[in-house]
């Protein structure tokens, strides 16, 4: 209830936060109604779509199984700090090119989770690629798309080497 | 990186200089969304705005005894508590029936429960608070009693006379019959030399949008007007109906519609919670929100496909199909769903079995009765997975049951590619179809041949492939005769207006809506090349009812064929009033030049004469240069709609190659292809992307998806840990390919290609399933979704 409320002070894209929020407070609706960085979409708040991906201390996590008290001190990267980075800029390129999405919900969460697969190096298959993005729902492309733009960008990060 | 290599032109009228038309060029508004910078409706927040979360009724069936908001009203946050009975006077109720489906009855739908739920999940409270968190919390405390009814849930006995009838205003629980006898079906049957009858079942499933459905309703007082940013397919159609169901003119509302973030058929239908948000806004005089939770979701969003079909097959030693017959029933809900209503699935099922095959004896029979279950309605296909499995798994069956190949017994029976224009058994009538080429297109595209030989060969190992197929028909750019005709006020024509800005770029407003399928980039392909610019030179704004010409929207694949036509005939019209304003300047005939790559040139021999930016300038600030009495008029409004034909038909096939563990009853999809002819193809990857969406989404029909309730007409799955959708370790890569007949209906003559996907996959896992599993003397399994438990069922393994 709202009078448990507490401190937390976090790194959020780079920039330090300092916020009072509900205990009950999912990461995700922190992110999106307290800081208003709605790039981190709510698809189901138990743990199955992956909408919510974002990067906390350098993990992936989802947004809606995480409590935004629990971030008291973590480093937070959503998809507007990995876009303005330029991190995930050739990721996104390669789904734009490959239209790996359609109505685009789902993308910030499944380029979050294809980056934390590309950034362990090599060239996964397609069958890794497939399992790695498996708890990233996509009712659009039917993922074949999503894919096929992945493994382009392993590829040519492996090339760029 | 596998992209789709743009197709060689095969078009001549649209063949101009930098035509964009059957190019794969990226989306314009791309960008923004891989970047996390969308904005769907879940995202708009409004100074004053208030969230509100309904209570919900915890029964399928019950009589609102009583309902206690005092504690609910001084909760923390709270702005009000409203029931049914208050917000009928603010809203009127509804009834979803349409005139040309004959005898379609429904009861009145308000937009809170008034003295009766009728399916669990539907609302019955509105509790609105500073925070949706908050208004959840109050909803806790408001009180309902309730007086528990009896649950009507099984559709075989919704008609039986001990029955109850839910509602007694409309006598029985027949929301609509329909029944068709075409040829000599009993003669043709008893001639036959083989007959094959079974039941095919659908389970009950939804569309799952990734983005759950949103509204933010703000009626602005001071202005007298209602402001509606909402999720929807239709932004004409709602404008509509917000306004008449408020009592007040359309002018009045304004909705619109920026991201969606996934539709597929659930978000063009009228939904009461959606409705009383809207109400709520009117009686509290400040901006609303609703966003649907996952389980809200569950329960009321549209399900679809709750159907169970009798279906027979005749068919000679030679392989001629000689007759087939239907009974189709299906259980709708407690209430047709407004204003497209819960007749058209099984109308289509009715019309769309037998189509893609010469087979003149048809008989079938459709009944929709009414339940105490969340309700039915179109979703992505339409009553196309249905008939399709069902005729489809007849032609398969009955293959087996001849000896004859099941692609060498559809060669025999499909229409003929030469015998257009022609019509179905059931009337449907065909311009140009290419069942055949695309047959053949896939037979050597899949490499059938060797598939079978690997097939044969791994049986002898203990692996069971198996190899099933499923020709269709789509319905696409749906002309008045789906809605206009019954009554709804829900338009078949769509409009573009195309207008040169003062830098000479081409700013594009269409009625047509993006839904992610594309619809942008497929308006501003048509827009840039009818009128003569390059592809970055358009922008294309859509989904605001205040700015954008009337228009459907988004259903039954119509934005590329009916919004693509108006926005390229928009283009040409506005070229022809540039290229006036250039002859005035240039002292030239308008015939005599043309618009190339942004620039004005001679049309004969290219030479550039005047770049746009120089006429808009010429145009908009020097006006008084040009001869006395020539007005420029750089802005063009056009509109089509499908008049020669009431649907243009597209078809296909797919081919589905999988593996069947035979002890575990798990099935591993291998490879999956699809032919289809959507006829001209503005854009090959966007029309690749819609199949392939579409055939995974159908291929959660065939093996995971189902809205599991127990005979209470509780929902025993309602999320998406239990609900199972296809994710991306379990789908296959997919292989396109097409064959292209335009419509003469239109001058780009592109059909639909949204629903195809959708429309053949099921069926043809089905069909691979059971192909996989003949040699071991399964049972064929017809009862859709198959999972591990009920192949082994049929392996009589359990």
């Amino acid at each position: 209830m709202t009078d448990s409320a507490f401190d937390i002070s976090l790194t959020v894209n780079g920039e330090r936060v300092r916020e009072r929020v509900d205990a009950r407070k999912t990461l995700v609706d922190f992110l999106r109604e307290d800081l208003a960085l709605t790039g981190s979409h709510v698809g189901c708040e138990h743990g199955v779509c992956g909408a919510c991906t974002v990067r906390v201390n350098g993990e992936i996590v989802r947004g809606c199984l995480m409590l935004a008290v629990q971030c008291d001190g973590a480093k937070v990267e959503t998809i507007e700090g990995m876009s303005d980075s330029g991190e995930v800029a050739d990721l996104q390129a390669a789904f734009e090119q490959r239209n790996a999405l359609q109505c685009g919900y789902c993308t910030p969460g499944m380029i979050a989770a294809a980056q934390d697969l590309l950034r362990r190096g090599g060239v996964p298959s397609r069958d890794e690629i497939r399992e790695h993005l498996s708890g990233n729902y996509c009712r659009c492309t039917g993922y074949h798309a999503i894919i096929d733009a992945v493994e382009a960008v392993a590829q040519a990060r492996a090339g760029g080497r | 990186m596998k992209i789709t290599d743009d197709s060689p032109p095969v078009l001549t009228a649209l063949d101009r200089p930098n035509s964009y038309i059957g190019r794969s060029v990226p989306r314009p508004n791309l960008q923004r969304l891989t970047q996390g910078r969308g904005q769907y409706v879940s995202d708009v927040a409004l100074p004053r705005m208030a969230h509100v979360a309904y209570v919900r009724s915890p029964h399928a069936h019950a009589r609102i005894v009583k309902i206690t908001i005092d504690a609910a009203k001084n909760a923390t946050g709270v702005i009000a508590v409203v029931t049914g009975a208050e917000l009928a006077k603010v809203m009127t109720p509804w009834v979803g029936v349409l005139t040309h489906l004959k005898g379609l009855k429904s009861a009145p739908q308000a937009p809170l429960a008034v003295e009766r739920a009728c399916w669990q999940g539907e609302a019955v409270c509105a509790v609105v608070a500073r925070t949706r968190a908050e208004a959840e919390d109050a909803c806790e405390l408001v009180e309902v009693s309730y007086e528990e009814l009896p649950a009507v849930t099984d559709p075989e006995i919704a008609l039986d006379g001990k029955t109850p009838v839910i509602h007694a205003s409309l006598g029985d629980n027949l929301c609509f019959e329909r029944k068709l006898d075409v040829g000599a079906v009993d003669k043709a049957f008893a001639e036959a030399d083989a007959v094959v009858e079974t039941t095919f079942r659908f389970g009950r499933h939804t569309g799952v949008t990734n983005e759950p459905r949103s509204v933010v309703a703000d009626w602005n007082e001071g202005e007298q007007r209602m402001t509606v940013y909402h999720g929807t397919q239709a932004p004409h159609m709602m404008q509509n109906l917000f306004a008449k169901h408020l009592g007040i003119a359309e002018h009045q509302v304004r909705v619109l519609t920026k991201d969606v973030g996934g539709s597929f058929g659930i978000k063009v239908h009228t939904y009461a919670d959606e409705m009383a948000t809207v109400a709520l806004s009117k009686l509290l005089k400040r901006p609303v929100k609703f966003v649907a939770d996952r389980i809200e979701s569950f329960v009321t969003d549209i399900h679809a496909r709750d159907h169970r079909v009798k279906a027979k097959i005749g068919v000679s030693k030679d392989g001629t199909i000689t007759a087939f017959e239907i009974d189709d029933l299906t259980g709708i809900g407690p209430y047709s769903v407004y204003p497209r209503t819960s007749g058209i699935e099984a109308n289509q099922v009715v019309n769309l079995v037998g189509g893609p095959y010469k087979c003149p004896n048809y008989r079938a029979q459709a009944r929709v009765v009414f339940q105490n279950k969340n309700v039915m309605c179109q979703y992505r296909a339409v009553g196309h997975p249905i008939a399709v499995a069902v005729t489809e798994g007849l032609v398969e069956l009955a293959a087996a049951k001849i000896g004859i190949d099941p692609l060498e017994l559809r060669r025999r029976n499909l229409i003929a590619d030469d015998a257009y224009p022609t019509q179905s058994a059931s009337g449907l009538k065909f311009e140009l179809l290419s069942h055949h080429e695309a047959l053949a297109h896939l037979d050597s595209m899949m490499n059938y041949a060797g598939l079978r030989a690997e097939q044969k060969k791994l049986r002898e190992k203990g692996i069971y492939r198996g190899i099933g197929f499923a020709s269709f028909i789509e319905v696409t750019n749906p002309s008045a005769a789906f809605y206009g005709v019954g009554g709804a006020r829900i338009t078949s024509m769509d409009g573009a207006t195309v207008k040169l800005d003062a830098q000479g770029a081409i700013i594009v407003h269409t009625g047509v809506t993006e839904q992610g399928q594309g619809a942008e980039a497929v308006v501003a392909q048509c827009v840039a090349s009818s009128f003569g610019v390059p592809l970055d030179k358009v922008r294309v704004i859509t989904g605001d009812t205040d700015n954008t010409p009337y228009g459907g929207g988004t259903w039954a694949s119509r934005a590329a064929g009916i919004g693509g036509e108006a926005a390229w005939q928009a283009g040409k019209a506005l070229r022809g009033n540039v290229l006036a304003v250039a002859a005035s300047i240039l002292q030239a005939k308008p015939e005599e030049l043309d618009i190339r790559n942004g620039i004005v040139v001679d049309k004969a021999n290219g030479t550039e004469r005047l770049p746009l930016d120089e006429l808009a300038r010429v145009a908009y600030f020097r006006p008084d240069t040009l001869p006395p009495g020539f007005q420029a008029e750089l802005m063009a409004t056009r509109h089509y709609v499908p008049r020669a034909w009431p649907f243009a038909f597209t078809n296909g096939i797919q081919g589905s190659h999988l593996e069947v563990d035979v002890d575990t009853g798990f099935v591993k999809l291998l490879k999956h292809w699809c032919v289809e002819d959507c006829g001209t193809i503005i854009n090959p990857q966007l029309v690749d992307e819609q199949i392939r969406g579409g055939v995974v989404q159908g291929i959660g029909a065939a093996l995971f998806e189902h809205c599991l309730y127990d005979e209470r007409g509780q929902l025993l799955n309602g999320n998406m840990a239990d609900y199972l959708v296809p994710m991306a370790a379990e789908m296959p890569d997919i292989e396109c390919g097409h064959v292209v007949s335009p419509t003469a209906d239109s001058e780009l003559g592109a059909k639909g290609a949204g629903e195809a996907g959708t429309a053949g996959a099921p069926a043809s896992v089905m069909n691979a399933i059971n192909d996989a599993l003949r040699p071991l003397g399964a049972q064929p399994l017809t009862d859709m979704p198959f999972t591990p438990d009920k192949i082994l069922r049929a392996l009589g393994k359990v």
